[in-house]
């Protein structure tokens, strides 16, 4: 009886911990979101009562996010580069498990360990490594060739790049996680009722992995949305959200218009994790 | 025939991945290396040597960053288990069925949110017009207004924040895996609640807590937004140091050496963590 009120007693401090866990990790997300509504010219209390004009309005000084060119051009970079890094990443990723479910060679496990290796580099370091290979082969072509290779200089495609050299590994282990709980016989069974190779990896292989696909892509698409590291040293004149967002909070007084993108970016990646993470829970329907 | 088939599907499978490792892994590290070991001696006129090294070790303020950046990442990465291993316990063990799934996704969603906007959160909440300054002045508890901003705990709280669930979700799925029968069996030879701990759920936990604390620690020593949105221009971050020397100033090599002293720092520290515990590299992050 004693032990039981006792362990009662634990089981409610350890409710109560998880509890406070939890509110700590919504505390700055709910500041950050909830100033979006806020009508007062600074992401402050008091509260002045609620509004939507730090999304909608047009003029200034309350220039809401849907009229504010800089912030929607940002958006629209960001959304760029997160697609063609999503694209690239899932595809390197399916190639990649398959050759390490699927493929035998030597030093196989070194290979593994250096598909994992991009994970663990910081972001800063991979963004300065970039910077100066694609700066050296430009300075290089340059001086030999007097041409000037635009591409090779800080801005878009250098920011995909740099995104892409450690999303891919996430996509990987994803798609890797699937590929290993997918059983061969399906394959045998589907060359031996006459299909050709192709056949097989389009109507029954790919068709298995898709879930894991889209779930990769999603996540590959909000991790290079909200990448800061990596890609403050390699963007050009085409700044994608995160900088755009930070070079306006470095300055002092910054609206809650930024809250107001904050409130859009939560709602907008909670809802795509949601969707990822059912994507991967349903792999009875296939 | 068939073993041809399969020699140009391996190398063809085998392409992506090396044109990925080599060109935006391999080389570019390589490059900056390289890069390194250049001393300017006049404009556009370069000699091979150590000066950006010698550099480094002659000038206290970079060294001290570096220790300062490493040994407060080493603080974060254990606070971050000690706070989510218990989160982690409850999710993968104590939790029901429903609630479980629930739960992590609660973990989850925060970590698919920019740094940034977190950071931003933590600013609106902790400076000096804060929302907890304002509230304790509200309730009367303090008369003047508090920055709680710029100081070292700030950084730390935000940063174990930042990380924090990227300990979690490893240690979740390896607590998972674990039989509950082992658990009750070292109840029933008599162990109390700390010793089963110690003994049993520890051990089993090690590749999952050993891939989280490597991950957290990694982050953590390269994270630039946090430490200076949170601690303020002064936060003496290495990151920061690099920031520094490839955007402001200008000079790249000495950047370079500083970007190659990170990664053979915290390489190192990661080294002598998996040598301490007896993990390797591919069972554990490669796990996760």
């Amino acid at each position: 009886m004693a032990s039981s009120t006792k362990n009662q007693a634990f089981l409610f401090g350890y409710r109560a911990y998880m509890a406070a866990f939890f509110i700590f990790l919504a505390a700055p997300l709910v500041a950050a979101g909830s100033f979006a509504f806020n009508d007062s010219l600074f992401p402050a209390l008091p509260w002045q009562g609620f509004t939507l004009d730090w999304f909608f309005n047009d003029s200034e000084p309350k220039l809401g996010m849907f009229h504010d060119r800089r912030l929607l051009r940002g958006l629209y970079y960001s959304g760029i580069i997160g697609v063609m890094v999503s694209l690239l990443a899932v595809f390197v990723g399916t190639t990649n498990a398959f050759l390490f479910v699927r493929g035998n060679f030597p030093a196989k496990n070194f290979f593994y360990i250096l598909m994992i290796l991009p994970l663990v580099i910081p972001g800063v370091i991979l963004g300065i490594s970039i910077l100066v290979m694609a700066s050296n082969i430009a300075n290089g072509v340059e001086d030999r060739f007097n041409l000037e290779l635009e591409f090779l200089r800080p801005g878009i495609l250098l920011v995909v790049f740099g995104q892409f050299s450690f999303v891919t590994t996430i996509t990987s282990l994803v798609i890797t996680a699937r590929l290993k709980k997918f059983d061969t016989s399906l394959e045998e069974a589907a060359l031996n009722l006459g299909a050709s190779r192709a056949q097989v990896l389009r109507t029954v292989t790919l068709p298995f992995l898709r879930p894991a696909m889209i779930a990769a892509g999603i996540v590959a698409f909000l991790v290079s949305f909200e990448n800061f590291n990596t890609t403050l040293f390699l963007v050009g004149s085409e700044s994608p959200l995160t900088i755009t967002m930070y070079d306006r909070m470095a300055k002092v007084g910054s609206t809650p218009v930024l809250n107001a993108v904050s409130f859009f970016l939560i709602v907008g990646s909670g809802l795509l994790a949601l969707i990822s993470v059912v994507i991967q829970r349903d792999p009875k329907s296939e | 025939m068939q073993s041809d088939i399969k020699r140009l599907s391996l190398i063809l499978l085998f392409a992506p991945f090396a044109l990925w490792i080599a060109l935006l892994i391999i080389l570019p590290h390589m490059g900056m290396v390289v890069l390194s070991l250049r001393e300017k001696v006049a404009p556009r006129v370069y000699e091979f040597g150590f000066g950006n090294y010698i550099d480094f070790i002659n000038e206290p303020i970079y060294w001290n960053t570096l220790l300062r950046t490493g040994s407060m990442s080493i603080l974060v990465t254990f606070l971050a288990l000690l706070i989510g291993f218990p989160i982690a316990y409850y999710i993968a063990k104590i939790a029901g069925k429903r609630s479980r799934g629930a739960l992590f996704l609660l973990c989850l969603i925060p970590l698919w949110v920019s740094d940034l906007i977190r950071a931003f959160g933590w600013i609106l909440l902790l400076r000096e017009t804060g929302v907890i300054s304002t509230f304790l002045i509200r309730i009367g508890l303090i008369d003047q207004p508090i920055e709680f901003l710029y100081n070292d705990i700030t950084v730390v709280i935000g940063l174990v924040y930042t990380v924090i669930l990227f300990m979690i979700v490893p240690l979740v799925s390896t607590l998972d895996g674990m039989d509950n029968a082992m658990i009750e069996a070292g109840y029933n030879l008599g162990g109390n609640g700390f010793t089963v701990l110690r003994r049993i759920i520890v051990p089993y936990a090690m590749p999952g807590i050993v891939s989280g604390c490597i991950v957290v620690f990694m982050m953590t020593a390269g994270s630039y937004l946090t430490p200076i949105l949170l601690g303020g221009k002064n936060s003496s971050w290495f990151t920061e140091q690099i920031y520094d020397q490839f955007i402001t100033r200008f000079n790249w090599e000495s950047g370079a050496a500083f970007g190659f002293l990170l990664l053979a720092f915290t390489s190192v520290v990661v080294w002598i963590g998996l040598r301490l515990t007896g993990q390797t590299l591919a069972n554990t992050v490669a796990k996760s």
